[in-house]
């Protein structure tokens, strides 16, 4: 190999291996297991300590704003969890009775998630509503 | 209306897979007559589609609520400008237009070319009409916008059903950004099929010179407009309507559009290596084919939502269409590569680290490992799940580890590039090159520091902005300088001059411009401040030199929303600055959704930017939040620049827009040799 094209490669190699080491701590530091409600009341025990994600549907009812913080319950396939929001961001307008969300955040020791971060999205019921009428 | 724009959809559909089929015939048969013949069908499948689209557009304006996609993505009593818009407001009439945009660049490219490449077209053509005619079938077959609503009755039977109104368009899409944003970024996604097909078809017919580049320089540019444009609608999107106080994220959909953005930019510096040097050849062949998948696959994200939701890989089936197509695509291009590498050989080896070639080259190796990062990131989950069988998300600290330096070393490029010679920069030339860009970047530095400013990654950033903006000026300078004195013209004259003379130079040292000031912007995001308090009328928060000021609380009801609107009297210092009423609205169509408007006051040093949360539960105090975002301001100034660049390096080259690339080519050449000379 040419004395050129030789360093460029030494070069290259250098860069990517310190951006793979960025990236592997960055990894480290924001993994998070997603799964679903009925997955995560099943695997509790391996849970503790770690951040997971977690989805289900916002139980009718259950949102109680007068709580500071906020807490509501998301349940799937039968199984529910009750969520304590303690993070910063705005809630986004799409989360509301009904709707799929995704907490953020691990389980503190008196059972109650901790979510540090929600996402919702609209309830998929009147979608589904239509789509069994669709030809 | 329903059942024309349906058979137009077939029709396209027939008429596409005919075009391929006697494309590729006549081209092996060399019968001209029947390439024409396949020409002429791409045109009027365009056509066919063209009148597609236009029914859905009736079907949505007249609000025929039989039609699913009208009702799903319609209400009566939605704003006509709005009706238009929902023809992408769901998901089925979103393909629609895919196909329309693809359908229009196949026709225009087609057109354009009709008399031109003879050889290599029907190749084109074949390339184009497989695009159009996959996305045809997933739009006629899987997805398609014309369905009508039917209801099942007690005894199984059938029947036509017609809501008395539509679900409506969501709130949260009724903004002018995001109403121009989904078709800004489709083009986007969509355009490189263009470069790609000549590609192919160069690969094909095997003329590997730069004649593909060349005449697809444009396409590739401004598809490459489209993308970054798209992006950005989004992120201001992203800021004002959403209300969380940022505009990037790393999302999965953002994500989507930036790898081919990335992906593009490398593709745009390294063919001009391509055309000066004769290198990268395999290299350009692979980028142009990434874009090209990499735009499909952004489509892909966007529509199955693949990533977002928890267990759906491979549950939609237009996933496992997708997956296929790309999968096919990409063995083909890699056979066509592989097969066609000797001719794909480089013309000269790489002669200096230290030279204009080997700052490209760290520039597409970063520009890639940056696509390839977020790559990973986004499909980890996918990832995860089918190696380790569980689901396993990224965050944003990933992202930022990863693409924070990446930006960082890509604006340092930025900069020594141009102040790199071609080949072999000696270093007398360097320390004459560098010395004003190393003084006043460290002068920069120096002032930053002292002033208090201590976060690594802001300091370092600013600085090389300083440095970039330094060889920027030099560069205009210098070569001004020459030419006013040579022309006797005056610097301003010049200046002007020199730029039309040399678009694809000058007009990229402002593009690179508008970039070192969305870098400006982006550093501020250090620096953000929010404050959450909960006031009563006549109270007031502080937040940094703010102080906000509650003076009402207004209530009320328009035909479409209720609304809640504290109203915020904004002083800085003690002097008024504005009223700022963000409000939150609960819109009255079936799914009650609420929306947050920001109220956002904006200057060039920050933004002050107010969200209303809601009301306690005694009703007397009214939460607010209120953030302190510096600089963000340049981020859209900048993404302007940058489209001005962008126009500068397409304006079209005195002979007529696409004829002349040789001709001008040699010109710029021999001018920038002659400035070097100097």
């Amino acid at each position: 190999m040419s004395s050129p094209k030789l360093k460029f490669v030494l070069g290259g190699a250098v860069i990517v291996a310190a951006l793979i080491w960025l990236g592997f701590v960055g990894f480290q530091e924001s993994k998070a297991y997603y799964i679903t409600v009925e997955e995560f009341s099943a695997m509790q025990g391996d849970l503790q300590g770690k951040t997971v994600k977690v989805a289900g549907d916002v139980v009718a009812g259950s949102i109680d704003r007068s709580m500071s913080p906020m807490e509501f319950v998301i349940s799937n396939h039968g199984k529910s969890m009750r969520v304590r929001y303690v993070g910063k961001d705005i809630i986004p307008d799409t989360f509301r009775d009904g709707s799929m969300a995704v907490v953020e955040g691990n389980i503190s020791p008196d059972g109650v998630f901790q979510a540090r971060h929600i996402e919702a999205k609209c309830a998929s019921k009147y979608e589904a509503e239509y789509e069994k009428r669709d030809i | 209306m329903s059942e024309f724009g349906n058979f137009c959809l077939l029709l396209a559909l027939v008429l596409s897979v005919y075009a391929l089929i006697a494309a590729i015939v006549g081209a092996v048969s060399r019968q001209h007559r029947v390439v024409r013949s396949a020409e002429r069908a791409a045109i009027a499948a365009c056509v066919s589609i063209t009148l597609a689209t236009a029914s859905m557009l009736y079907l949505l304006i007249t609000g025929d609520f039989s039609v699913s996609h009208v009702a799903t993505s319609t209400n009566r009593d939605l704003p006509i400008f709005y009706k238009i818009a929902a023809l992408w407001g769901a998901h089925d009439g979103s393909l629609l237009l895919w196909v329309f945009v693809t359908s229009i660049f196949s026709g225009a490219v087609i057109y354009q070319n009709r008399y031109r490449y003879r050889d290599m077209m029907p190749w084109v053509v074949a390339v184009l009409m497989v695009n159009l005619a996959f996305f045809l079938s997933l739009n006629f077959f899987l997805s398609n916008p014309f369905n009508q609503l039917v209801q099942i009755n007690a005894d199984g039977t059938m029947q036509k059903f017609l809501p008395a109104d539509g679900r409506g368009l969501n709130p949260l899409l009724q903004y002018w950004a995001m109403v121009i944003h989904p078709p800004i970024l489709y083009l986007g996604f969509i355009g490189f099929v263009v470069p790609f097909a000549f590609a192919a078809a160069a690969l094909i017919t095997r003329q590997l010179g730069d004649a593909w580049i060349r005449t697809t320089r444009r396409w590739t540019l401004l598809t490459w407009l489209f993308l970054g444009v798209g992006l950005i609608l989004g992120a201001k999107w992203a800021y004002v309507v959403l209300g969380w106080g940022g505009y990037w994220g790393w999302d999965p959909v953002e994500n989507s559009s930036l790898m081919p953005w990335l992906i593009a930019t490398a593709f745009l510096h390294s063919v001009i290596i391509q055309e000066r040097k004769g290198m990268l050849k395999v290299w350009n062949m692979i980028l142009v084919t990434l874009s090209y998948l990499l735009g499909v696959f952004g489509t892909f994200i966007t529509r199955s939502g693949v990533v977002s939701s928890v267990h759906t890989f491979a549950d939609s089936p237009l996933g496992t269409y997708f997956i296929l197509y790309m999968t096919l695509v990409a063995a083909a291009s890699l056979f066509l590569i592989l097969d066609r590498l000797p001719y794909l050989k480089t013309e000269r080896p790489l002669d200096s680290v230290l030279s204009r070639e080997s700052a490209f080259l760290f520039n597409n190796l970063i520009l890639v490992v940056a696509c390839f990062a977020v790559l990973w990131g986004t499909m980890f989950p996918v990832l995860s799940e089918w190696l380790r069988g569980a689901k396993i998300t990224v965050g944003p600290p990933f992202f930022n580890a990863v693409n924070i330096p990446i930006g960082m070393f890509l604006l340092f490029l930025t900069g020594v590039g141009p102040l790199f010679a071609w080949r072999k920069t000696s270093l007398e030339s360097l320390k004459k090159a560098f010395f004003w860009p190393v003084v006043l970047s460290a002068a920069a530095c120096v002032a930053l520091l002292a002033g208090g400013m201590r976060n690594f990654y802001s300091v370092i950033c600013l600085t090389l902005c300083v440095f970039v903006t330094v060889t920027i000026m030099e560069e205009f300078y210098r070569a001004t300088r020459i030419r006013a004195k040579s022309n006797g013209e005056n610097f301003l004259v010049a200046l002007v001059g020199l730029t039309l003379k040399n678009k694809r130079r000058y007009g990229g040292y402002v593009v690179h411009f508008g970039i070192v000031l969305i870098f400006i912007g982006l550093t501020g995001n250090a620096f953000n401040r929010e404050v959450d308090q909960a006031l009563a009328v006549g109270e007031e928060m502080e937040i940094g030199d703010y102080t906000l000021k509650m003076t009402d609380y207004k209530e009320g009801e328009t035909p479409t929303y209720l609304y809640g609107m504290p109203v915020l009297e904004a002083y800085k210092n003690g002097k008024l600055l504005r009223t700022m009423k963000p409000e939150k609205r609960f819109y009255k169509t079936a799914e009650q959704q609420s929306t947050t408007e920001v109220s956002l006051y904006s200057t060039p040093k920050e933004d002050l930017y107010t969200v209303y949360i809601g009301r306690s539960a005694d009703n007397r105090r009214f939460e607010i939040k209120a953030h302190v975002n510096p600089l963000v301001w340049w981020i859209w100034f900048g993404s302007a620049v940058m489209v001005f660049g962008t126009f500068i390096t397409l304006l079209p080259d005195r002979k007529g827009a696409f004829t002349t690339p040789q001709l001008s080519l040699g010109r710029n050449a021999a001018l920038e040799e002659s400035l070097k000379a100097r």
